[in-house]
């Protein structure tokens, strides 16, 4: 099973009824086990309406999709839905529920005694960082922040292998949004799930999806590919228009500093004061900031106190060549 | 003015005859009472049905909603006028009379609240892997229930200040002393017997209203402590 893909779509296409275009058109996609895809695009690219087919709250028109290899119109459907998480934008928690309720809906309905339901919602409580002063409150007494973790906790419950997120951090505000990117990439790199999030902000899309694919209007996939691969490639001009202008800069912020490849420190020394320094953690990105704000030339590189090196322009401009 | 200046001499409230009918005054209450009660019991049952008929073919809403908004206009005396060769003074004629009253209010707050419900919350609960009927009677309804008692209260009190009316068929609770006391004016006993109908009548009004409030506090607790 580790080898077959996870979500299949095969030459999907949906109309809705009363328009005259399809709002995805014979779009085939395969993610495989264990990967966050990215889906953006601009409004009208069919984005959400392809998630939406995965778990049949939309029947395509035509074409199939398959989950963990099986034909998702031939499973029952609250059996396909409660293996699929599933986290909107909206949250849509249960108002008449509290938060812990909430979180146990999915276990409560596949029958789990009490007992289990509790030592669940425990876990995932620790998992996504929920306060458990706040288990017994109802979801109008939550901060935005705090409605979307309850939401992923909520879709996590019973521990399905998919996660379905539509622009799930797209109504808090910018510096609860990069808590929670990071906060889902931590819980990403423990779990290990399927993920398909829709975006319509390609920094986002970059920074969570391990492949990144990007739509067109009616649904038309343009390109599927890895952040960088995309970045380095553009397949065409609306690909290239949709990444931005700042495409190497983007690229950059993908690519580790390599230890191995640093220069070594002039031999008359450097000067820190003039040239900063950075961790060896940081991305290119970071670096590049780092020389042009300094020096102009280079930067030095600290594992901890240790100087491993410097950083150049140059090497910088052959990161991105190569 | 005249009304003033003939009774002037005379107290407008005689309280002893209050306290020579107590028991007649109760039997009268327990009877509105039992009337609004029934009223509104029949009422939420066939709304419920009218409702569900509504929701499940919303066709039907328009033609549901026009019937029941006619039988609201009719003026309640015509009506019971009108039912009386066909039913008689009785409980029956009484009572198909309140309940038609109640239906407009009870079916339009029942098809409105299911209606607000956020599709943002319909849409989660289709992705948790409800089945439709678990999501009408466990997500739906309950966050119907604030519109939906709203409506039992308009319902309940325009009903007991509609019992009253039914005292001209001999069945009218409280409306029994209004009526009384109508036809017996100038006296002070009179004014006495539309004094009582008159405030136990706001009376069970403003105390059903206020108990259906704390209905509604019990059974949605999760509105009240709302912020903002």
């Amino acid at each position: 099973m580790s080898n077959s893909p996870m979500i299949e779509l095969i030459d999907v296409s949906k109309r809705f009824a009363g328009t005259d275009a399809d709002a995805v058109e014979h779009l085939s996609l395969t993610i495989e086990q264990g990967e966050v895809v990215a889906l953006v695009g601009p409004s009208g690219c069919g984005k959400t309406t392809t998630l939406r087919m995965i778990n049949r709250l939309i029947e395509p028109s035509s074409g199939k999709v398959t989950v963990a290899g099986s034909d998702v119109s031939a499973v029952p459907l609250h059996e396909l839905r409660r293996n699929i998480g599933y986290v909107i934008q909206q949250v849509g928690l249960f108002p008449h529920r509290t938060v812990e309720q909430n979180i146990a809906t999915v276990p409560s309905l596949l029958g789990w005694d009490s007992d289990r339901v509790r030592s669940r919602v425990d876990e995932l409580v620790d998992l996504v960082a929920i306060d458990r002063s706040i288990l017994q409150r109802y979801p109008s007494e939550l901060s935005g922040g705090q409605r979307q973790r309850v939401g992923v906790a909520r879709a996590l419950a019973a521990d399905p292998p998919v996660l379905l997120m539509d622009e799930p951090f797209g109504a808090v505000d910018p510096v609860v949004r990069e808590h929670l990117q990071r906060e889902l990439l931590d819980l990403q790199a423990r779990l290990r799930k399927t993920i398909v999030f829709v975006t319509h902000d390609i920094d986002e899309a970059i920074l969570v999806g391990d492949r990144v694919a990007i739509l067109n209007t009616g649904g038309v996939l343009e390109q599927f590919a890895m952040p960088g691969e995309l970045l380095a490639h553009p397949a065409n001009p609306f690909v290239a228009g949709f990444l931005g202008t700042d495409r190497a800069i983007k690229r950059l912020s993908l690519l580790p500093i390599d230890g191995s490849s640093l220069e070594p420190l002039p031999p008359d020394g450097i000067d820190y004061h003039s040239a900063g320094a950075i961790d060896i953690g940081v991305s290119l990105k970071e670096a590049l900031d780092a020389i042009v704000s300094g020096n102009g030339h280079h930067v030095a590189v600290f594992d901890g106190t240790v100087c491993l090196g410097v950083v150049t322009i140059d090497m910088i401009h052959r990161r991105l060549a190569g | 003015m005249t009304l003033v200046a003939q009774t002037s001499n005379q107290p407008l409230i005689v309280w002893d005859w209050i306290g020579r009918n107590l028991a007649n005054i109760w039997d009268r209450t327990v009877e509105h009472i039992v009337l609004t009660v029934i009223a509104v019991g029949i009422g939420i049952v066939v709304s419920v049905v009218l409702s569900l008929i509504a929701l499940r073919w919303r066709r039907s809403y328009p033609p549901i909603t026009w019937i029941t908004g006619l039988l609201y206009t009719i003026p309640s005396l015509a009506l019971f006028t009108f039912l009386v060769p066909f039913t008689g003074l009785s409980l029956l004629t009484a009572e198909i009379g309140l309940v038609s009253y109640t239906l407009l209010i009870l079916v339009r707050t029942m098809v409105t609240g299911i209606d607000e419900v956020p599709p943002a919350v319909l849409e989660a609960a289709d992705a948790m892997g409800y089945s439709r009927r678990d999501r009408f009677l466990r997500i739906e309804v309950p966050l119907a229930l604030p519109v939906i008692i709203t409506g039992v209260r308009l319902a309940t009190v325009t009903i007991i200040g509609l019992v009253t009316v039914t005292s001209l068929i001999g069945l009218g609770g409280l409306g029994y002393f209004i009526l009384r006391g109508l036809q017996t004016f100038s006296s002070p006993i009179g004014t006495t017997q539309i004094f009582v109908g008159t405030a136990l009548s706001i009376v069970l009004a403003v105390s059903a209203d206020l108990s259906l409030v704390g209905v509604e506090r019990i059974l949605t607790p999760w509105r009240e402590k709302r912020i903002g």
